[in-house]
């Protein structure tokens, strides 16, 4: 047992110099995120780290928990959290290792570590997007946010896809399916997450429930009150 | 060794002294092992570390006391009722209870099992279990909070008592981070303490939002 042990120990290890980072480097890679590389014609340098990408994707975690709460969704916190939890490591996980495979393809020059960095680092602008608008709630606002910062940082991501690609039709491939992923990942975060969560909550409640009009953030506060001693009633019925 | 080869032992000297090695006087407790002693005797002692580190957490100064002599106890018994208070909050149907038992307790453990291997994988000087123990006891104020917090919901849910609620829950969050911190971040390189108690904030933030978010049935 002790030396399953150390062995687990040695794998740790394994990931100790994707951490070597200072605070200073990682808030520079932070603002370099949103900045579009100009030249195209050398290989850009990716830094392979994995604290910051982590720790985007928790903090995008504990925004969407956040906005949950802000939109006075009633929930049972638990599925919510999981989902929360599954949906941004599903996102960082799956989608790097899709676009990993596909560069495999188009003989782009990245690693899978570069690619778990670069897809991480480009979940800053979505962890700002949906920090303001889940505060700020205008639809036109959400807009403008999704095209500048989510556009920002997917182009940052393609600059450096395309400066390690050779070739036109490779490059189109790998950087359309990222762009694509990647602004349909912050639309989807944004509108679609209340739907499927309830979605979840419907098919688990069965039939008996009456249907919640939950538009979000557009009820206030009195509806939502009747609506929860209406729930409250047909539950005691049950 | 060139030097020694002519030296030899004349056999009619004798070769005196003791070969037993001198045995000291032994203290009083080495006599009485931790087996033999009554069991209230080390429940007594293993309350009384915990209500120590108890008091350690709640006014924090620098001291090796959390760090020393670690357990798992403290940190298990505020998560168990952390997670018992955070029961029963739903107001949909009666099967499930807002955030269930196990989604609670999975979460607290292995919140605190990520920000000790980044700590670690950071440079950090200080053990597995000594940060997870310091993390666990710096639930408590947390868990106040939701003590609190139910108390509160008795009296009504209005905006009165939110705003209490989310008073009571932000000081204590506040308290627990800075707890944690003083504790852990001394135990990093001075550049990047930073790096170290950004993921502690983000863990006491979402048990916090837990506990704010609880609505009782």
């Amino acid at each position: 047992k002790a030396s399953r042990a150390f062995s687990l120990y040695a794998n740790i290890d394994i990931l100790r110099p994707y951490f070597d980072v200072e605070p200073v480097q990682v808030r520079a890679r932070l603002l370099e995120s949103m900045i579009p590389v100009k030249m195209i014609n050398f290989p850009q340098k990716i830094a392979g780290e994995l604290y910051g990408p982590l720790m985007l994707v928790f903090t995008l975690v504990a925004i969407l928990l956040h906005g949950m709460k802000t939109s006075d969704t009633i929930i049972r916190e638990g599925t919510l959290m999981g989902t929360a939890i599954g949906t941004c490591f599903g996102y960082w996980l799956g989608v790097s290792s899709f676009i990993y495979f596909l560069a495999y393809l188009c003989n782009a020059q990245i690693t899978m570590v570069q690619m778990l960095s670069l897809l991480g680092y480009g979940l800053f602008g979505h962890c700002i997007t949906l920090f303001v608008t889940y505060n700020i709630h205008f639809h036109s606002l959400f807009y403008v946010f999704w095209l500048v910062v989510g556009g920002l940082s997917t182009l940052r991501m393609v600059a450096v896809l395309v400066s390690r690609t050779v070739g036109h039709t490779q490059r189109l491939i790998l950087c359309g399916t990222l762009a694509a992923l990647h602004m349909l990942f912050l639309l989807y975060l944004h509108f679609a997450y209340h739907k499927v969560v309830e979605g979840i909550l419907d098919t688990l409640e069965g039939p008996n429930m009456p249907p919640f009009q939950r538009v979000a953030r557009d009820i206030p506060v009195v509806s939502n009150a009747v609506l929860n001693t209406t729930a409250k009633a047909v539950a005691l019925t049950l | 060794f060139a030097g020694l080869a002519d030296v030899s032992i004349s056999e009619d000297i004798p070769v005196e002294g003791e070969i037993t090695v001198p045995v000291g006087s032994r203290s009083p407790d080495e006599d009485y092992s931790t087996l033999d002693e009554p069991v209230r005797d080390t429940i007594m002692r293993d309350l009384k570390a915990v209500g120590k580190k108890f008091v350690h957490v709640m006014y924090p100064k620098k001291s090796s006391a959390l760090l020393r002599d670690w357990d798992l106890w403290g940190p298990l018994v505020l998560c168990v009722s952390l997670a018992l208070m955070l029961q029963g909050g739903s107001a949909d149907s009666k099967d499930d209870g807002g955030p269930q038992f196990a989604e609670v307790f999975v979460i607290i453990w292995f919140g605190a099992v990520i920000i000790t291997l980044n700590s670690k994988l950071l440079g950090g000087t200080i053990s597995f279990f000594q940060s997870l123990c310091v993390l666990g006891y710096c639930i408590l104020p947390l868990t106040v909070a939701m003590l609190v917090c139910r108390l509160v919901l008795l009296a009504g849910s209005g905006t009165v008592s939110f705003i209490i609620r989310l008073i009571v829950v932000v000081a204590m969050f506040g308290w627990s981070t800075l707890a944690s911190t003083a504790f852990l971040a001394d135990s990093q390189p001075p550049n990047r303490k930073a790096l170290v108690v950004y993921p502690i904030f983000l863990f006491y933030f979402v048990i916090s939002w837990m506990i704010l978010t609880f609505t009782p049935q």
